[in-house]
């Protein structure tokens, strides 16, 4: 059984399919089982730049941990890393600490606000080009295409009784689908380690046992969601189609069949006049080419991941019949709407919806790049000993514990002073394990914070007040970088 | 359910019904959603496969092992679990406890690592055992001495702190140190007014107050052979410094009476097979290093 007629051909080369909705509105059950969709590849424009998106989101993807990025002795050379053990996460010239999470709520929000900003212009084009969902997908529909052919053959194979022919397009198919789903789940692990040092390890059966399992679960999710589940997972699983509908309006660029072009409908001979009827012949290439197995003339949905293909699919037809091309289109709703009412097209890209998002995402963005260029790469903290809140000694002087914490989020170790600022000019200081000398040398090591136990003593005849208040400053004599935390010596004198 | 033409089938929704009628509400017997059920298998699945693996059967006499259980393929045991985890926690000490084995303060101190080391274990080990009495901080109470301040009754070097800790003070062990204040008023050796005499003059000694002749001859006549006539102790004997600003027991006039009225016999216990030598090693190390330790030189007055 075939899917395509020949006859009464609108124009050379133009087939009619019989191609159905798998996902309408009309016949859609609660129950119902799953339908396969067989998309048909489409040739064009859009075809072509999802192509190459996907070569650039794969191509990132699998050797963007292969990147080197020198940074320095006894630290990790990998461009993009996140380094659980030693809690550190690396992205070029950043390198963020577990206190500076806030960098990846910055750029969690600084995503959420372009996504809006792109829904609001565009309408999904994540969804269509950039989703690793889709991405996959498509990598999977193009190897089973490989295998089995296009979506006539496809559909055939299906029906067919299980032959050697079958067996090997089907099993070669899951086959290079698992292959493929390995490398993905293989490129995630490299992200968390060395690359180089993994892959070595990896194979040789050394890697730590959370590489294997999440190796193997990536792989999992892979090839079944990219192989098996694809549109399910758009449809039931994802929230996005759902709140999509809050991003976008009728001003935005979507995916749309122009109604007042194309209806009436119906099928057309080659010879037949164009009056008093559309230029839709309901050929239903758009229906053949959908990955998500929708009719895109029932309007905009939300099983639709605007990925375009229909437009490539439609245009080649409209070329075929000699009809002006973009009956299927990106334009907005407003527009089909003003042409339906004879209207000339306006575009309102600066509206206060998109105002907003932009806005919001600047300053995002200025606020995560002001905090990002005066991050310090030197922090002090002191935390006063309570208890004892201080320590009367012997000859009447006065002693306070302090833990004193030196953040060095430098590549090197370094040498740092200490001095303490105002307060009685008679304190002692004394730092366990460093010698006695002015100004006292404390060494801390590269890309690390070091603890210091540290005791200021007030002589008894200086004791003048309940307490002393002064700074701590540390201070490095190489590259001048300084600073500074304020504390107090509690003297228990009640005056 | 005898035939398929006997099920009822709702005019609304075109679902099926299960046959039952409660006040003339059917109840619809809508499948359940796919992927509900498949996990549903996936479950069934799981749990066989768990009990083939992992302990599931109890109340079983006569299985091997620690329990009355079926044990599983894994032979999984939190219990010999717990016995490893602790083992391995051991192990990684084990660094830096035989780091600390010999190791003289100085050593200690100019380590950052073994310095954090003995801090923590210090820290965790005096908190278990000390604090109750000397407080968690080492700040001591009325009795309990503080040992972060600069005084020690009985030595403050990195060594004399160990013994300390190992035959404790009048505590019942062969090795242990022992001074006895006698109670000059419970056992009527002075009279009331001899006692607030001589405490008056002691309050003298560190600066408070003033001395009178009655008090400076009872202290003669009493007190010089231990706290010796400067009034600064003798740490061979036990006996306290009383003119620094120190006062274990008080430093109220009312106190001071009292400590001469009763006699004080603070008593610290002798850890020694209480507690390993290792863990006795960083709590001397953690006291010391609380800020008042002093060098093993200091004079036996400690001055």
């Amino acid at each position: 059984m075939t899917d395509t007629q020949n006859t009464s051909m609108a124009a050379p080369g133009v087939r009619q399919s019989k191609a159905e909705a798998v996902n309408t509105a009309e016949t859609r059950e609660l129950y119902q089982a799953r339908q396969q969709i067989y998309p048909k590849l489409a040739h064009g424009p859009f075809r072509l730049l999802k192509w190459v998106m996907m070569a650039v989101a794969l191509g990132i993807y699998y050797f963007l941990p292969f990147v080197r990025w020198e940074r320095g002795e006894g630290m990790p050379d990998q461009a993009v890393l996140v380094d659980f053990a030693n809690s550190r996460f690396y992205f070029f010239f950043i390198e963020i600490w577990p206190n500076e999470i806030y960098y990846i709520t910055g750029l969690l929000i600084l995503a959420s606000f372009g996504l809006f900003l792109a829904t609001a212009l565009l309408g999904r084009v994540w969804c269509g080009y950039a989703c690793p969902q889709t991405v996959w997908t498509d990598l999977f529909i193009m190897v089973e295409r490989f295998f089995e052919g296009d979506r006539n053959a496809r559909m055939r194979l299906d029906k067919a009784k299980w032959s050697f022919d079958k067996a090997w397009r089907k099993g070669g198919k899951h086959a290079v689908w698992l292959i493929i789903a390995a490398a993905t789940g293989g490129a995630w692990i490299l992200y968390f380690h060395d690359a180089f040092d993994l892959l070595e390890n990896f194979f040789s059966g050394q890697a730590a046992l959370s590489s294997y399992l999440f190796a193997g679960i990536l792989t999992f999710t892979t090839y079944t969601l990219a192989g098996t589940m694809r549109e399910q997972v758009c449809i039931y699983m994802c929230p996005w189609p759902r709140i999509q509908g809050a991003m976008t309006d009728r001003e935005a660029l979507n995916v749309t069949y122009r109604f007042d072009r194309g209806e009436p409908r119906g099928r057309h001979k080659k010879g037949e006049s164009w009056d008093e009827r559309g230029d839709c012949i309901d050929c239903k290439q758009c229906v053949a080419v959908c990955p998500m197995g929708i009719d895109i003339r029932d309007g905009s949905q939300l099983e639709c991941i605007q990925c375009a293909l229909c437009i490539d699919a439609c245009d080649d037809i409209m070329k075929k019949i000699e009809r002006p091309t973009g009956l299927i289109t990106y334009e907005t709703d407003d527009n089909v709407d003003r042409y339906a009412a004879g209207e000339k097209p306006r575009y309102r890209f600066i509206r206060p919806r998109t105002l907003v998002y932009a806005g919001a995402f600047a300053i995002v963005a200025l606020f995560m790049l002001g905090a990002l260029i005066t991050r310090e790469e030197l922090q002090l903290n002191a935390q006063r000993d309570r208890n004892p809140n201080y320590v009367q000694l012997s000859d009447g002087s006065v002693r306070n514990g302090y833990n004193l914490k030196i953040v060095n989020k430098a590549g090197e170790p370094r040498e740092l002073d200490l001095t303490l600022e105002g307060g009685d000019p008679a304190i002692q200081v004394r730092v366990l394990g460093a010698a006695a000398e002015t100004p006292m040398r404390l060494p801390v090591g590269a890309d690390q914070t070091q603890d210091f136990i540290l005791y200021l003593t007030l002589p008894a005849d200086a004791i003048d007040s309940q307490r002393e208040e002064f700074v701590f400053r540390v201070t490095d004599p190489v590259t001048g970088e300084t600073a500074t935390t304020r504390s107090v010596l509690v003297t228990g004198v009640n005056p | 359910m005898s035939d398929k033409n006997d099920i009822e089938r709702d005019d609304h929704t075109g679902t099926e019904t299960t046959g039952h009628e409660w006040d003339g509400i059917k109840e619809l017997d809508t499948p359940l959603p796919r992927w509900w059920l498949y996990i549903f298998y996936a479950t069934v699945v799981w749990a066989i496969v768990y009990m083939v693996f992992m302990p599931a059967i109890p109340g079983l006499p006569g299985m091997p092992g620690d329990g009355d259980h079926t044990r599983g393929l894994r032979n999984h045991s939190e219990r010999v679990n717990v016995v490893a985890a602790l083992e391995a926690l051991e192990a990684s000490r084990e660094a830096g406890y035989a780091a600390l084995e010999g190791a003289s303060i100085s050593e200690i101190e100019n380590d950052p690592q073994l310095l954090q080391f003995v801090t923590a274990a210090g820290d965790a080990a005096f908190g278990d055992n000390c604090a109750t009495c000397h407080g968690a901080g080492g700040q001591g109470f009325v009795g309990y001495p503080n040992l972060n301040d600069d005084v020690w009754l009985w030595g403050g070097s990195y060594d004399a702190i160990r013994e300390t800790l190992l035959y404790g003070i009048r505590a019942e062990h062969d090795m242990t140190r022992f001074s006895q204040m006698p109670a000059y008023g419970r056992d009527e050796l002075l009279t009331t007014a001899e006692i607030e005499a001589v405490a008056d003059h002691v309050l003298s000694l560190s600066g408070e107050g003033e001395s009178n002749p009655l008090g400076q001859q009872v202290y003669a006549q009493q007190c010089v052979t231990c706290h010796m006539e400067d009034g600064r102790g003798d740490r061979l004997q036990g006996a306290p410094n009383l003119t620094d600003r120190e006062w274990l027991y008080g430093s109220s006039r009312e106190q001071v009476i009292n400590s001469i009225y009763r006699g004080p016999y603070g008593v610290m216990p002798a850890w020694e097979g209480r507690l390993d030598d290792r863990t006795i090693d960083a709590l001397a190390a953690y006291v010391f290093l609380l800020g008042g330790g002093e060098a093993a030189t200091a004079g036996p007055t400690g001055q």
